[in-house]
C-alpha cells in the first residue's frame, strides 16, 4: 500500500526552465526512497513540491491517497530536514522542538514529554536548554531531524542532510538515520547527490536525470543492472567505451570482445573490478598509472585511441608502469539508444 | 612533530600612528568642550581654565525654554521613530521580501531625499507648508524630519529582512506556523537586532536634527539643537554651548552603549551589509 504518491508531476519555473518532467512514483509505507542524482537534476525541486514548498506545473501528489497538491507547507502531514539544518537560532533546543508542539495547542506537560523523549532518540537527551550555536554540526543536525520527529510525520523529507559534515561524521550520522527510520518505520524521501549515502541507506533508488527518472530500483539492482548509460556511469565507477558490433563481435578504441547482440553502434560497460589484466607484448592497453590501496590495487589504462578506463586489481605489484597488458572483461552489459541491450 | 612557534609581539608602528591621529580626532575635540563646560574663566595665553565651576550649569538649567526644549525635542524624536517605524518597517519586509512593478525605481525614490543639496530641499518643502499652514507647527517639523529618517530605516531593515535565511521560515511552515505566525515569531525576531539599532539610529539622529527643525519650526518650535544655535547666535558665551553639548551629549552615549551591549556590533554591520 503505496502511502505517497507522485502522479505525472511537472515543474517549469518562470523563464521556462524544466525542472521536473512528467515523474511519477509510489512509496510504500515505512520505505525510505532516496532521489539520487546530479546537481540540477530536478530531485529537490521534486522534494520541495511533495513539502509544499514549490507548486507543481502539473500532476498530483497524494499521501494516504488524500490529494495534497495544492496544500500549504503548514497544512501537510510532512516534516522536513533541511541541508542548512535552518534551525532557529534564536531559541534553545527545547523552543526548537516545542515550536511545532505549541501551535498545535497541546498541553505543556506534554510538549515537556514528548520532547524529552524525540531528543532521547537522537541522542541527545539533556541539550534542551543549549542555544543551537553552542552544538556541533552533527548535534545541529540531530536536533533539525527531531524537530520533524517530534511531530510524527506521515511523511519524512531529508533534502541532503549531511552535505555540510565531514566524512566521518556523515558516515556516522547516516546509520544512525537509518536506525531511526527503521525503528519508527517512517515513510522517507531522501535526496542526495552522494551515491554512497544513496547505496547504504535506501529502500529503492530513483536514479534522475534533467528532470526525469531514469531507473527505480533497489540499490544492489541499480548497481549490478543499469538500465541506461547514464546511471551505469553514475552508480559506482564505470568504464564506458564506444564503439560498434558486427557478427556478434564488439570492436571499439582496440578492444575486441564477444557481445551477441544485433549489429550497429553500441556502448559496452564494464566495471573496474570486472576486468582481468594479462601482460601481453602487444596488448590493447598501455598502464598509465597504478595506485595501490593497500587492500587492492586500482589501475589507470589508456585504450588504443586514448580512452582512458579503470581495472581493479589485487595484486598490484604485479604491474608496472609503462607496461602493456590485455583487458579481459568477466562482466559486461551493453548500451544503445540509452538503454540497455546486453548484459553477461 | 610538536613545533611551538612563540611569535614576538611586534610593535605595531601604524597602528599606534592610527590610534594616535584616531584619538587626537575624536578625542580632542570632546575633551575642549567637556572642559569648556565646567569653566568660569579661561583667556587667551593659559592652556588651563583659570577658573573652573558650576556657574554656567546653574544658569543653564535654571532657564525654563532649556527644559522647553528638552521635552519637545523628546516628544518629537518619539513621535518621528514611532511613525517612521509605522510606515517603513512593512516597506522594508516588502522591498526585501516581494516582487512587484518598479521596484527598484521605488526603493531608490525612498534613498533620493538624500541625493540633493539637503537644504535646498527643505527651502523648496518650506514654501509648501507655508501654504499648508504647516510652518511653525509641531507636525509640520514631524513631518520634516520624518523625510531625513527614511534613508535608515528603509535601507537597514531591507538588509536586515534579507539576511533571515529563508529556510528558517520554510522550516516554520513546515511545523504548521502560518505567513503571519512565521514573521512574528521567526522572521522578526532574526532581524529584530538589526532593527533596533535602526531605530535608535533614528531617535538619536532626529533628536539632533537641526535644519529642517529651524526652517519649518521657528520661531514657535524651538527644539534643543536649535536652541543651541539661538544661545550661540545671541551672546557668545562658549560655556552656555558646551554646557548643551555636554548635557546632549550623555544621553545619546548612554543609549549607544546600551545598545551595543543589546545588539552587539555585529547587527549594525549586518545592516550595512557588512
Amino acid at each position: 500500500m503505496s502511502v505517497l504518491a507522485i502522479s505525472d508531476v511537472s515543474k517549469v519555473f518562470a523563464g521556462g526552465t524544466v525542472a521536473v518532467e512528467r515523474f511519477s512514483l509510489n512509496v510504500a509505507d515505512g520505505e525510505l526512497v532516496c532521489l539520487l542524482g546530479p546537481s540540477g537534476s530536478g530531485k529537490s525541486t521534486l522534494l520541495r513540491m511533495v513539502g509544499g514548498f514549490e507548486q507543481p506545473s502539473a500532476g498530483v501528489i497524494t499521501i494516504d491517497g488524500d490529494d495534497i497538491t495544492r496544500l500549504t507547507p503548514d497544512k501537510r502531514p510532512t516534516g522536513m530536514v533541511f541541508q542548512s539544518h535552518a534551525l532557529w537560532t534564536h531559541m534553545n533546543v527545547f523552543k526548537n522542538l516545542a515550536f511545532g508542539l505549541k501551535l498545535r495547542k497541546l498541553p505543556t506537560a506534554e510538549i515537556r514529554e514528548k520532547v524529552e523523549a524525540v531528543l532521547e532518540l537522537v541522542g541527545l537527551a539533556g541539550y534542551g536548554n543549549r542555544l543551537t550555536h553552542q552544538l556541533s554540526g552533527g548535534q545541529q543536525q540531530r536536533v533539525a531531524l527531531a524537530r520533524s520527529l517530534v511531530l510524527e510525520p506521515k511523511i519524512l523529507l531529508l533534502d541532503e542532510p549531511f552535505a555540510s559534515l565531514d566524512q566521518h561524521l556523515r558516515e556516522r550520522l547516516r546509520e544512525e538515520v537509518r536506525d531511526i527510520q527503521q525503528r519508527l518505520k517512517i515513510t522517507t524521501l531522501f535526496v542526495t547527490h552522494g551515491q554512497d549515502e544513496a547505496l547504504s541507506m535506501a529502500d529503492r533508488i530513483v536514479v534522475m536525470r534533467e528532470g526525469r527518472s531514469e531507473q527505480v530500483d533497489r540499490p544492489d539492482v541499480v548497481y549490478r543492472n543499469p538500465q541506461t548509460p547514464f546511471v551505469a556511469g553514475f552508480i559506482g565507477s564505470m568504464n564506458l567505451v564506444d564503439g560498434t558490433v558486427s557478427n556478434g563481435q564488439f570492436s571499439g578504441a582496440g578492444l575486441s570482445v564477444p557481445l551477441p547482440v544485433s549489429d550497429g553502434p553500441a556502448t559496452l560497460a564494464v566495471r573496474p573490478e570486472a576486468l582481468e589484466l594479462v601482460v601481453a607484448d602487444r596488448g590493447a592497453a598501455r598502464i598509465h598509472r597504478i595506485t595501490d590501496f593497500g587492500s587492492h590495487g586500482l589501475v589507470d589504462l589508456d585504450l588504443e585511441d586514448g580512452t582512458r578506463i579503470k581495472a581493479m586489481v589485487a595484486h598490484p605489484d604485479l604491474f608496472s608502469q609503462g607496461q602493456s597488458v590485455d583487458v579481459k572483461p568477466t562482466a559486461i552489459a551493453a548500451f544503445r539508444d540509452n538503454a540497455q541491450i546486453y548484459r553477461g | 612533530m610538536a613545533v611551538t612557534i612563540t611569535a614576538r609581539p611586534r610593535i605595531d608602528g601604524l597602528g599606534i600612528t592610527f590610534t594616535l591621529l584616531l584619538s587626537l580626532a575624536i578625542i580632542f575635540p570632546l575633551l575642549v568642550v567637556g572642559t569648556w563646560a565646567f569653566t568660569e574663566i579661561w583667556r587667551y595665553p593659559n592652556v588651563v581654565p583659570q577658573q573652573f565651576g558650576l556657574r554656567f550649569w546653574e544658569q543653564t538649567l535654571t532657564r525654563p525654554d532649556v527644559w522647553g526644549a528638552l521635552t519637545l525635542s523628546l516628544q518629537l524624536s518619539t513621535v518621528v521613530t514611532l511613525l517612521s517605524a509605522a510606515i517603513c518597517l512593512p516597506a522594508a519586509y516588502a522591498f526585501a521580501r516581494m516582487s512587484f512593478p518598479a521596484r527598484t525605481v521605488l526603493f531608490f525614490s525612498f534613498l533620493a531625499g538624500h541625493a540633493f543639496p539637503k537644504f535646498g530641499l527643505l527651502i523648496a518643502i518650506a514654501a509648501i507648508f507655508l501654504q499648508l499652514n504647516l510652518i511653525g507647527t509641531f507636525w509640520g517639523v514631524v513631518l520634516i524630519q520624518l523625510v531625513g529618517t527614511l534613508l535608515f530605516m528603509i535601507w537597514i531593515p531591507v538588509a536586515a529582512f534579507q539576511a533571515v535565511d529563508r529556510r528558517m521560515e520554510e522550516a516554520a511552515r513546515d511545523v504548521g506556523a502560518s505567513p503571519l505566525r512565521v514573521f512574528w515569531s521567526i522572521t522578526l525576531p532574526q532581524a529584530g537586532p538589526t532593527i533596533a539599532a535602526a531605530v535608535l539610529l533614528t531617535f538619536v539622529g532626529t533628536f539632533y536634527e537641526t535644519e529642517g527643525a529651524w526652517l519649518i519650526g521657528a520661531p514657535a518650535i524651538r527644539t534643543m539643537p536649535v536652541l543651541m544655535i539661538s544661545f550661540i547666535n545671541n551672546q557668545m558665551v562658549i560655556q552656555y554651548g558646551a554646557v548643551l553639548s555636554v548635557m546632549l551629549w550623555v544621553p545619546s552615549f548612554v543609549a549607544l552603549m546600551f545598545a551595543r551591549r543589546v545588539i552587539g556590533g555585529g547587527a549594525f554591520a549586518r545592516g550595512f551589509g557588512g
